[in-house]
């Protein structure tokens, strides 16, 4: 649980609530990016998220490398998007 | 095994070639010494038994594994005290999935869910959150677990629920700090470690300036590390450069995400929201002072502890079980008489082995081969 997904930035859903669409691998839903809001946040940008919330803004090459090595944990990778998945934050 | 043998690992990396490099100064640097590393990290240790870097990584050098695994940490008392919750009344008690197999004195959660108990999976704090204004007639309650880098994911949930006025939501609080934990290891008498790969994403949240009394007062180096394969072998070169050129510094390898101050907001979230707890019971490394955070005052209707009767009692572990001697780094995993025998992922008896950042089964799932290499090498020892 303490793995940093990356994921791409696809709507800002609700500004007032943090809450934007990301986009991890396929699998879109909604993350709360309030944690990196002062960096500023634009649609298509990359950030990793953990638990349903951004802590980080990244950039592209970061974020295709770790993307990258998290496939190759295989198993792991997959538990991870399953939970992902499974997440219906509003 | 080490060298020619160990390197035919580094051809499935990506960047073979950096790797190669990387080991090679790290053997030249090395020489004929002697260092031991501990990774604090759980991330870190699945990373080295997935792609074998103890194996490629010279004799000389020995990485341990640490406390950073929240999972693991967690005592049986802890489990013991969500289940009574998780058995109340109307409750619906939410938690991360790996709590869910984790054993306490009687069961574990899933076995509670099992008996009738409404235990459910969620994949963030903002889920639980989300199911309490969904079931405005039961109470749900958030298991929190986890150190720096989850901790700011319940605050900001906690605070929300308060802007909001979700008032059938609390949280059961067992986060715990990273820093007294490392304390507690370098203080205790049958540890002795050269330096620390320091955790990558915690860092993010409280940034590399915490870490600066570990050098100051304890000789050690520390370097900050990513998880890739190479990150852990270019922080384990750095650590020994620091070592040889006489330097003990915090060092930042993961630059490309951690900063230095960390990320200010994430930290005065969990500031307005929770407080230390004067002391906290970890899993087999004791009671450790400041270690661990509760809910403020202002916030205790959305304290679980508050509105719940919790025992508290605090239970043993299993006396087979050497989990405790594995998270200080004491012992190897598969030293521990029970690992790969009573103990499995399937039948987990300690915590290190449920959790797929602990170090038992990291090791289990990706140490066979390591195994063999460790018990090879111990026999070289012997007969040397």
């Amino acid at each position: 649980m303490c793995l940093g997904i990356p994921g791409r930035v696809v709507s800002i859903e609700d500004e007032a609530r943090h809450i934007a669409k990301v986009d991890v691998s396929g699998v879109k839903r909604n993350v709360n990016v309030g944690l990196v809001l002062p960096d500023g946040l634009d649609v298509g940008d990359w950030v990793l998220i953990h638990v349903g919330f951004a802590i980080s803004k990244i950039d592209e090459e970061e974020a295709e490398a770790t993307l990258g090595f998290l496939r190759e944990m295989g198993e792991m990778f997959d538990q991870e998007l399953d939970d992902y998945r499974s997440s219906g934050i509003a | 095994m080490t060298g020619a043998e160990g390197m035919r690992f580094v051809d499935e990396f990506r960047d073979p070639g950096i790797a190669r490099t990387l080991v090679k100064r790290i053997d030249a640097l090395a020489g004929g010494g002697s260092f031991k590393f501990m990774e604090v990290c759980g991330g870190h240790t699945h990373t080295i038994y997935q792609h074998g870097l103890h194996a490629i990584l010279p004799d000389a050098i020995d990485l341990v594994h640490g406390p950073g695994c929240p999972v693991c940490v967690i005592p049986m008392g802890r489990v013991d005290d969500a289940i009574a919750i998780a058995r109340t009344d109307g409750v619906i008690f939410t938690t991360y999935g790996d709590m869910m197999r984790v054993p306490g004195g009687d069961g574990s959660l899933l076995d509670a869910k099992a008996d009738g108990a409404d235990v459910r999976f969620v994949y963030s704090p903002l889920d639980a959150l989300r199911i309490a204004t969904e079931n405005p007639d039961r109470e749900v309650v958030f298991f929190a677990i986890g150190f720096e880098t989850t901790t700011p994911s319940t605050a900001v949930t906690l605070l929300r629920a308060k802007a909001e006025g979700i008032d059938n939501f609390s949280v059961f609080c067992n986060h715990v700090t990273i820093l007294p934990a490392i304390k507690a290891i370098l203080d205790s008498p049958d540890m002795r470690l050269e330096g620390f790969v320091g955790p990558g994403h915690v860092s993010t949240i409280i940034g590399t300036k915490p870490y600066w009394w570990i050098p100051e007062r304890y000789d050690k180096p520390v370097v900050i590390s990513g998880f890739e394969p190479i990150d852990v072998l270019q922080s384990v070169l750095m650590l020994l450069e620091q070592i040889v050129e006489g330097r003990r510094e915090v060092e930042n390898q993961y630059g490309r995400v951690v900063r230095e101050e960390g990320n200010p907001r994430a930290l005065e979230a969990i500031h307005r929201t929770m407080e230390l707890r004067p002391q906290f019971e970890w899993r087999g490394l004791g009671f450790i002072s400041r270690s661990a955070l509760k809910l403020r005052p202002e916030l205790a209707d959305f304290d679980a502890e508050v509105r719940f009767d919790v025992p508290g009692v605090r239970v043993a572990d299993p006396k087979s079980c050497q989990c405790g001697e594995v998270l200080k780094g004491v012992i190897k995993p598969w030293e521990c008489r029970v690992f790969g025998t009573a103990c499995t992922p399937e039948t987990p008896i300690g915590t290190c082995m449920v959790s797929s950042e602990g170090a038992c089964a990291a090791y289990y799932n990706y140490g066979r081969y390591a195994l063999r290499e460790e018990a090879a090498r111990a026999r070289k020892g012997a007969t040397a």
